[in-house]
């Protein structure tokens, strides 16, 4: 029952339960905002696993695990342009003209071959417009192909299998000595530091240091200033 | 010895008291009109209770429209982008840079007269703080809207803040512009909370007042069940006079950071110590200007004349005439040091603003700062509200070139005469500014209407009959009775 007071000054009962409630909103939503926001717009989260559906069913797991191609055998241009090319109809039909000619996954790429009309391959890793990424000035730095596109070799269908964000990129160019190879072993997706000679009775980590900084020296990495310049990518 | 009776300051064959009038050993009256303490709640309470007035409608439905007006361009404006402004390079900052400082500079009237003079036991402050605290939160919104917008892409606007990211970006911490973030945010919070805890025993008799249910129940949440119990007094002075000491700081930090924006730059014009201090002076001078543009029409249409009495109009424009003078001297001083520096660049800009392409704004911002407010000089022009109004819309308009002749004539003419330009606004910029005032009026008008416009509790504790025997000598005053230190059993 309320009192006479307590109906003078007109401050509900339930009036007492907004506090906590905007306690426990003001905390609680400054907790679980930023986190929800934070992970779930997150490159991780979005972009991570992004495997659109090709027009031909394509498997990068026979043709690079298993019969061993070269990524640079399709992807000629990665060493000497921006872009790493998409295979036009004809690399394909270099092999597919004598091997499984019949086969009805291949329907599409003779049906290409015949009409002259190129296959639509769906880009996977797509940066934004406004980031300039250049393939030839990472792959002739010693950076390889697996430290970006991930074990391309097991993939059934290709999907993207890292952010990248611009985080993500920087982590690279701040610390490159972390990543870099060898040029000859660039398309290799089972290289390790420890693989060179030099290093090959060391640690892992240790191994990639040494060797990432000799590499660095050697292949004349440009410093911090650049690397981390806002023009190095946005142009 | 002959006996000289005060006159308190009657006016002659009156009853009425000129209460700016001076009269040594006699307290000037801050309350008029024979007011008790009741009579103060009936004054300020009836604004909140009384239908509205054709004035107040009238009023609203300009703002409304000038606030729509502003709903449309910023529409228009983030639809089509920051080209339909009039920024162009060499001006990159226009009218959106213009319009912030002007209403960040006019919410510091606000704060000075809540917090510096509260620490200076300038009892006169307390008719008008109310008010011109909630101009301060309203033209903080103001100012914020223009940088929101300005940065181009307004849904990123939150990158103005250091918040972690996938980009690993953080903001420039050397660049005076995140120092505005933060000295302008937590000016808005500081004054927000200064304003609102100063409202609480004004809210409980409003809630008092109130016939209707779910506003009684509204007012009484906003009043936090103030029950104005001793202890409630004791803990919310504490308070209020913390928070005061709080703000203080602000009065002078904000103006100054956001002066830094152009004087940490190299541009001639804008790269000069001064500009702290001329900027806060300027500020203040600007709000105080805009308080009396407030005040003026308000006490008249909202029956609060004894309440905001000739003698509060008066001290302010004393406070404008001061403010308006070191605001001169800090242009002469501009003006001075360009000589004295025997730079060129800088010589050439101080050539320019009152002789080049823009020479017209440099006027217009000198005969309204610098010469309308020397009317203030004369006790007869300052106790005139006609003439008051006319001086404080010079320096609102004054204060606003003030700002658009720092931006614009410096960018027009730097380094490089090949990239020098002329600014042009569009019809965009003059919708935006014109609807900055809608969005203000608009907070204002609402806030007349529900609010408690006037600090009741604190009037009352500058009236005689909150001091016992406060008449001369420690007597009481003839008409002092039982019932003014009990206002609750007069209204019985």
């Amino acid at each position: 029952m309320e009192t006479n007071q307590a109906k003078r000054f007109l401050f509900p009962r339930w009036a007492n339960y907004l506090l906590p409630v905007l306690v426990v909103a003001a905390v609680g939503g400054g907790l679980y905002v930023p986190v929800v926001v934070g992970l779930g717009a997150s490159p991780k989260t979005i972009d991570v696993g992004y495997m659109p559906q090709q027009p031909v069913a394509y498997s990068h797991e026979l043709h690079v695990g298993k019969l061993g191609l070269d990524c640079r055998y399709c992807h000629t241009t990665v060493d000497n342009a921006a872009m790493a090319a998409i295979p036009p109809t004809q690399t394909c039909m270099n092999c597919h003209t004598g091997i499984r000619t019949d086969s009805a996954a291949l329907a599409p790429v003779r049906e290409s071959w015949e009409t002259g009309k190129p296959i639509e391959w769906i880009k996977v890793h797509d940066l934004p417009e406004f980031a300039y990424f250049n393939h030839s000035a990472h792959v002739n730095k010693g950076v390889g192909c697996v430290t970006c596109h991930g074990r391309v070799d097991q993939m059934e269908e290709v999907y993207q299998a890292k952010e990248l964000s611009m985080a993500w990129c920087l982590d690279c160019h701040r610390e490159p000595e972390k990543y870099l190879r060898p040029r000859e072993q660039v398309t290799n997706m089972t290289w390790k530091a420890t693989d060179h000679p030099e290093f090959a009775g060391l640690d892992e980590q240790e191994a990639q240091r040494r060797l990432g900084l000799m590499l660095k020296e050697q292949y004349h990495i440009r410093g911090k200033t650049y690397m981390e310049s806002c023009s190095t990518c946005h142009r | 010895m002959s006996t000289v009776t005060p006159n308190y300051g009657y006016i002659p064959g009156t009853r009425e008291i000129d209460n700016t009038v001076d009269h040594p050993g006699h307290r000037a009256p801050l309350v008029l009109g024979g007011k008790k303490f009741a009579d103060v709640t009936d004054t300020v309470t009836n604004v909140a209770f009384r239908p509205t007035t054709w004035a107040w409608r009238i009023s609203f439905v300009v703002a409304l429209s000038l606030l729509g007006l502003l709903g449309l361009t910023l529409g228009y404006l983030i639809t089509a982008g920051v080209g339909v402004w009039g920024n162009q390079q060499p001006v990159s900052w226009g009218f959106p840079i213009v319009n912030f400082v002007f209403w960040v500079g006019i919410g510091h009237a606000g704060t000075l007269i809540s917090a510096i003079l509260f620490l200076f036991r300038q009892n006169w402050r307390t008719s008008i703080n109310r008010f011109a605290e909630a101009m301060t939160i309203f033209a903080v919104m103001c100012a914020g809207l223009f940088p929101g917008v300005h940065v181009g892409r307004p849904w990123l606007a939150y990158w103005l803040f250091p918040i972690p990211n996938q980009m690993d970006m953080w903001p420039q911490f050397r660049s005076p512009l995140l120092w505005d973030v933060f000295a302008v945010s937590t000016y808005a919070t500081v004054s927000l909370l200064f304003w609102y805890v100063g409202m609480i025993p004004d809210l409980a008799t409003l809630r008092d007042r109130a016939k209707s249910v779910p506003a009684q129940i509204i007012y009484g949440i906003l009043s936090l069940g103030w029950t104005g119990s001793s202890r409630h007094w004791m803990r919310f002075e504490k308070a209020y006079l913390l928070l005061a000491a709080l703000a203080t700081p602000l009065v002078l930090s904000v103006h100054s950071v956001v002066s830094f924006d152009f004087a940490v730059s190299q541009l001639p014009g804008w790269h000069t110590t001064i500009f702290p201090p001329y900027f806060v002076a300027g500020a203040v001078f600007g709000g105080f200007a805009m308080v009396l543009t407030l005040a003026i029409p308000a006490r008249r249409l909202f029956g609060l004349k004894d309440l905001i009495t000739m003698r509060h109009l008066e001290n302010m424009s004393k406070v404008m005439l001061a403010t308006g003078l070191i605001v001169s001297y800090a242009y002469v001083t501009e003006f001075f040091m360009a000589w004295y520096s025997k730079h060129h660049y800088e010589q050439f800009v101080f050539m320019d603003r009152p002789f080049g392409v823009s020479s017209w704004a440099f006027w217009t911002m000198i005969t309204c700062n610098v010469i309308a407010p020397q009317f203030l000089w004369v006790k007869r022009f300052r106790t005139n509200v006609i003439t008051l109004f006319i001086v404080a819309m010079f320096i609102n308009v004054g204060m606003w070139f003030e700002r658009f002749v720092i931006i614009i004539t410096s960018l027009q003419r730097d380094f490089l005469p090949s990239s020098w330009g002329v600014f042009v606004p569009t019809w965009v910029d003059i919708c935006m500014l014109a609807g900055s005032f809608g969005l203000f009026f608009t907070l204002f008008l609402l806030f007349i209407r529900f609010g408690p416009v006037v600090a009741m509790a604190e009037v009352k504790t500058v009236m005689p009959e909150a001091h016992a025997h406060s008449g001369p000598g420690g007597t009481s005053l003839p008409d002092e009775k039982k019932s003014d230190y009990w206002p609750d059993e007069s209204a019985k």
